[in-house]
């Protein structure tokens, strides 16, 4: 098999394993998988799938043990160097004694950019997710999805074409993070980004992905991967059409079939 | 909520106690200056009374215990009645402690933070440096300020910077463990984005590490500038007490001058009182600018 140009991520027989005190634990085993340009991709598991241990490999968090992979197109540490990628974490992790357009800048700064070019791009992120007007307040000073936001904005500062995001939303409640997913949406759709998105969420991954990956657990493992025939165009009610509900069951029938219940 | 109120909040509780510690003190005065006068008396062959001593306890030239007011009258004397010049002006030997004092403690910190920053950047450093920082501790400061007098006064350096050195001795402890602490005080998360930008560990030190440890810092300077004035006394006691607040206290035992030790005491007290609440301040001031939650 060999690896199209458009690809931005391909993974080939991927594979992972922490030795622990308790032995060995296969966070992922045999991960063949091929992120395309301008994707749209959930990886979507129970908790030890490796859905994050694999977002982490491709951030070069994590070293694989088994198998290759490549961010685009290169090894995935001098995709980090190329400063090809923005992560998103669970938490905010936004720094607590900088501004939020402070926060923005961090990238900026450590990776050379021009004090006129920082000013236009934290000011341009910021209205990207809908942030204008915050960029002197403190972190704490926000809420929780608006800090979420923020860390968004800075992982889209400076230029890298692929979008990393590990539970993004995970910690909000539901309301904020509907209002989120659809941002997201037209973020991607204006930005023409790659994203990789880790949830837990069945409605979330439908309702945002164009591939959903499902993961199962002990080892982890890739079970199904669905391309979606959603259009890209996608209001929040899509979510009570036949079509979605007809993804929405393929996922939880692939989720059922690597999940063991007796455990 | 209740309105904060300065004199029942702050004055009241600590007039409480600083009106107890004025009682028991002018109590014990009382008993521990009275055999004094009850053996005068006896010497004299005349007999006195209680409400003779009373009085009497106040008012000696060499009590075992000086009154309060004795001390405050000799504090107000040798501070506002004599050139800051003489060698009798408890400022000028306010001075020679604190100047001592700032200098090992300036030496202190910038060798704690340099010690820190080793042991958290090198795991050997961190290995071989730890156990012998913590050691340096156990080691008695009264029996090793003789010696680093000596040893430098051999060598020709004296003055002030054998003496700030004993400052630094006792200083540079808790900031490198302050700071050891604070340098590692970053969550994982806020390391692992410095690692996907591809940061240099410099950058990922002065970004990151450097303003996480600031709250650390500050703690570590309280405790430093307070052990800096310790060691610099301590390191005036075996110079011949020629000058400083040590020298002054030596003097005053050597000459049974009670009034002129309590009052050294209390003139290092408001020093070091003084010198922590300037830190504090300090610490106050850093932590607004960098927008911590009030």
């Amino acid at each position: 098999m060999t690896t199209t140009p458009a690809s931005v991520v391909s993974a080939r027989d991927l594979g992972l394993t922490f030795e622990t005190s308790d032995g060995p634990v296969n966070a992922l085993t045999g991960v063949n998988l091929d992120v395309d340009k301008g994707d749209f991709v959930s990886f979507i598991g129970p908790s030890g799938c490796g859905k994050t241990t694999f977002l982490r490999v491709i951030a070069d968090l994590e070293k694989p043990t088994s198998g290759s992979i490549t961010v685009n197109g290169t090894t995935p540490e001098d995709a980090r160097q190329n400063r090809s990628y923005g992560y998103v974490f669970q938490a905010a992790a936004l720094y607590p004694w900088r501004t939020i357009e402070k926060n923005i800048a961090l990238p900026l700064e450590i990776m050379g950019y021009s004090a006129a070019d920082q000013k236009a791009r934290i000011e341009r992120t910021l209205d990207l997710v809908n942030l204008t007007g915050f960029g002197k307040k403190f972190p704490w000073q926000l809420s929780g999805g608006m800090q979420q936001r923020a860390s968004i904005a800075r992982a889209l500062a400076f230029d890298a074409d692929l979008l990393l995001m590990d539970e993004p939303f995970g910690a909000l409640d539901e309301i904020v993070r509907d209002h989120l997913n659809e941002q997201l949406l037209k973020l991607w759709d204006r930005t023409n980004k790659t994203i990789c998105f880790v949830t837990h969420s069945i409605p979330e991954a439908v309702y945002l992905s164009t591939k959903i990956v499902v993961m199962s657990p002990r080892p982890g493992r890739v079970t199904d991967i669905i391309e979606s025939t959603l259009p890209r165009e996608r209001p929040l009610d899509i979510r009570e059409s036949p079509e979605f509900l007809e993804i929405a069951s393929r996922v939880r029938e692939g989720l059922r079939a690597g999940h063991s219940y007796d455990e | 909520m209740e309105k904060p109120n300065i004199f029942k909040d702050r004055i009241m509780p600590v007039g409480v106690i600083l009106l107890a510690v004025l009682v028991i003190w002018y109590v014990a005065v009382v008993f521990l200056n009275a055999p004094y006068e009850r053996d005068t008396a006896a010497r004299a062959g005349t007999e006195i009374t209680f409400s003779e001593i009373l009085p009497k306890t106040m008012f000696q030239q060499r009590p075992v215990l000086p009154a309060p007011h004795q001390v405050i009258a000799e504090i107000w004397d040798t501070t506002f009645n004599k050139p800051i010049t003489s060698k009798r002006s408890l400022v000028y030997h306010a001075w020679i402690t604190l100047s001592a004092t700032l200098l090992g403690f300036g030496i202190g910190t910038v060798l704690g933070i340099l010690l820190a920053v080793g042991i958290v950047h090198n795991r050997a450093m961190d290995r071989s440096l730890m156990p012998w920082v913590i050691a340096s501790q156990t080691i008695p400061i009264l029996a090793i300020a003789p010696m680093i007098i000596v040893v430098l006064n051999a060598i020709g350096i004296s003055g002030l910077l054998p003496k700030a050195l004993i400052s630094t001795y006792l200083s540079f402890f808790p900031i490198v463990v302050g700071m050891v602490k604070g340098l590692r005080s970053p969550e994982q998360i806020q390391l692992d984005l410095m690692h996907t930008y591809y940061a240099s560990p410099a950058q990922t030190f002065w970004k990151l590490r450097w303003p996480s440890s600031m709250p650390y810092l500050f703690a570590s300077l309280k405790v430093a500038i307070a052990i800096s004035l310790v060691g610099a006394i301590v390191g005036e006691l075996p110079t011949g007490a020629v000058s400083g607040l040590g020298a002054r206290l030596l003097a005053g035992s050597y000459y049974g001058q009670t009034v002129q030790i309590w009052s050294a005491l209390f003139m290092a007290a408001a020093l070091a009182a003084t010198l922590v609440i300037i830190v504090g301040f300090a610490h106050t001031a850093v932590l607004k600018r960098m927008g911590m939650k009030p």
